[in-house]
């Protein structure tokens, strides 16, 4: 099954060896998407670099850079203002309701029903809408910074984000009524790819793929990052781990994603929304003439390059598909000696043959969409 | 008006373009197909196999090891067609055009463009003024130019210096299959 396939889930290769509508072994093969993104990074400062991160996982582009920005944040102890804090929650949640839904919606499209399909993409563009307006951009908002975000949330927004997860809450019970209880539905999910508890654990994957087979892992409450541990929120988990399992892990994740949103919004503090760089203005206040004639007119005040120091570090957050990490050797220069990037999707990816064996053909797609892979960050 | 109107009239009005997406202007392109920006009524219905499209989309970055598939595509397509490269990386490389060891600078450098659609990635409203601009394009065509233009041809080196793999998998596959 070559690199391109009807089905949209990126440039994976399956050399699939059937016999009749059996599947024997199958090969993943990767590499369709490299580009290189490790070696560029040793190229590039943290803020230069930003960029390029959302191109790992273009469904969930706040996750790459919430990692991206904590890792030399952790290097060099680098505190952030609580608001900045909040408004990262809101937009990572976000962003996760953005990547489940997009990962719903193939997951159906192959299965058969494309109807969701036009359905998620209603929902996703009013996420790209609140996006747009606090990021100026759809998909790959440039929007994380080293001590904070780029810009505060303009005014109006956390209405209209308040108004999206009422309207989108009664939507995503919609899902569940048009889908959870599908015979033909059930019929094609229910104890297709199995994976057990100890084998989960075994093989390294996480995130839904995790949870859906009974094990209650997830970053946000063990590593207790940013603000989640003021916010009242549950690890969603079943205990089945076939696909179903995790498709029901999905939703219920959204929907506690909204509720997080919610939460978020009504504790939102006031203050600053950035750290590093009011602390250079204040620091060089002598120096700078910001509102000097030779200045005046400029937009855009460049960020602070921050030397990072000679440390290793790994940092990791609750991506939608997993544990998104970074490995981070600073080399007391502003470029990183080594910028290891562990993706969810690959080490999820690992699981696909074991999977396989002894399965249809036409389970091939339905295992594949539920272990959700983007062959952005696989491959990177 | 010339007696091309209508042909190419019934050219542009269902330009039916291949789902081919690598990367994320790929996602771009799908909420095209969404209720949003529609590209139905421009006549654009998606199609999945190459030999039912006549439009392809290069969305998304091409990298060395996709070059192949991608130009195996392009030939499975029955003429005419059209390609638009959309996005920064199918143009010369995008962000991708300084450090990157393996990615393809720019698909015109293995496929023929029409349209070039800049952007990273380009908002909807853009790749449906690219299909617009690729319409005009396409009404102004003529039997001449096409039959003057002619089609690709590949000349394979005879004496070079791969060794010939077959792509059948035989049970010998676990041996075999890594010197693909």
């Amino acid at each position: 099954m070559g690199p391109h396939h009807p089905s949209m889930h990126g440039v994976l290769r399956l050399v699939v060896v059937p016999q009749g509508e059996n599947v024997i072994d199958c090969k993943p093969i990767l590499g369709y998407l490299h580009r290189g993104m490790e070696k560029i990074a040793e190229n590039r400062t943290i803020v230069q670099y930003l960029p390029y991160v959302t191109r790992w996982d273009y469904l969930a582009t706040m996750f790459t850079e919430a990692v991206t920005v904590n890792a030399p944040e952790k290097l060099a102890n680098i505190q952030i203002p609580e608001r900045a804090s909040y408004i990262r929650i809101i937009m990572l949640e976000l962003s996760r309701v953005a990547s489940h839904l997009l990962w719903l919606g193939p997951f159906l499209a192959d299965i058969g029903a494309q109807t969701p399909f036009f359905y998620i993409f209603r929902e996703r563009e009013m996420i790209y809408d609140l996006f747009e307006a606090a990021t100026g951009m759809r998909m790959m908002h440039n929007y994380f910074r080293i001590g904070g975000v780029a810009a505060d949330l303009p005014y109006g927004w956390v209405d209209k984000c308040l108004d999206f997860c009422q309207y989108c809450l009664p939507k995503i019970y919609e899902y569940e009524r048009l889908i959870t209880r599908n015979p033909i539905f059930l019929k094609r999910v229910k104890g297709v790819g199995f994976i057990s508890r100890q084998e989960a654990i075994n093989w390294g994957l996480s995130g839904p793929c995790l949870r859906a087979s009974g094990v209650q892992w997830d970053l946000r409450k063990i590593d207790h990052y940013e603000c989640y541990d003021k916010i009242d929120w549950q690890i969603k988990w079943q205990t089945e781990g076939d696909s179903l399992a995790r498709y029901l892990v999905r939703i219920d994740e959204m929907k506690e994603s909204i509720n997080i949103i919610q939460q978020a919004l009504k504790l939102l503090p006031g203050g600053p929304y950035e750290n590093l760089e009011g602390r250079r203005i204040a620091q060089e206040k002598g120096r700078m003439n910001w509102n000097s004639f030779n200045y005046q007119f400029v937009g855009k005040k460049s960020s602070p390059t921050i030397k990072l120091p000679r440390q290793e570090h790994y940092v990791r957050v609750e991506a939608p598909k997993g544990e998104l990490g970074v490995f981070l050797i600073g080399d007391d220069s502003v470029f990183p000696w080594r910028f290891k990037i562990r993706p969810p999707g690959f080490a999820n990816l690992q699981i696909l043959p074991q999977l396989l064996k002894g399965m249809k053909l036409a389970d091939i797609m339905t295992i594949l969409g539920s272990i959700d892979i983007i062959m952005g960050e696989v491959d990177r | 008006s010339s007696s091309f109107d209508v042909s190419n009239w019934s050219r542009l009005a269902s330009l039916w373009p291949l789902l081919y997406g690598t990367s994320c202007c790929f996602i771009e392109f799908a909420s095209l197909i969404g209720s949003r920006f529609d590209f139905d009524r421009y006549g654009l219905v998606p199609r999945s196999s190459p030999r039912q499209a006549d439009l392809i989309v290069t969305a998304g970055t091409i990298t060395m090891k996709m070059a192949p598939s991608l130009v195996r595509l392009y030939e499975q397509m029955p003429e005419p067609k059209y390609v638009i490269a959309m996005g920064a990386c199918t143009i010369t490389g995008g962000m991708f055009s300084t450090d990157s060891y393996s990615t393809v600078r720019g698909v015109d450098k293995l496929i023929p463009v029409d349209i070039h659609l800049p952007g990273c990635p380009p908002k909807p409203e853009a790749i449906i003024d690219a299909v617009t601009k690729l319409r005009k394009k396409i009404a102004q065509e003529s039997f001449e130019e096409r039959t003057f233009r002619p089609t690709r041809t590949k000349y394979p080196n005879l004496s070079s210096p791969h060794r010939f793999v077959s792509i059948v998998n035989t049970k010998k596959y676990k041996k075999k299959l890594e010197t693909q």
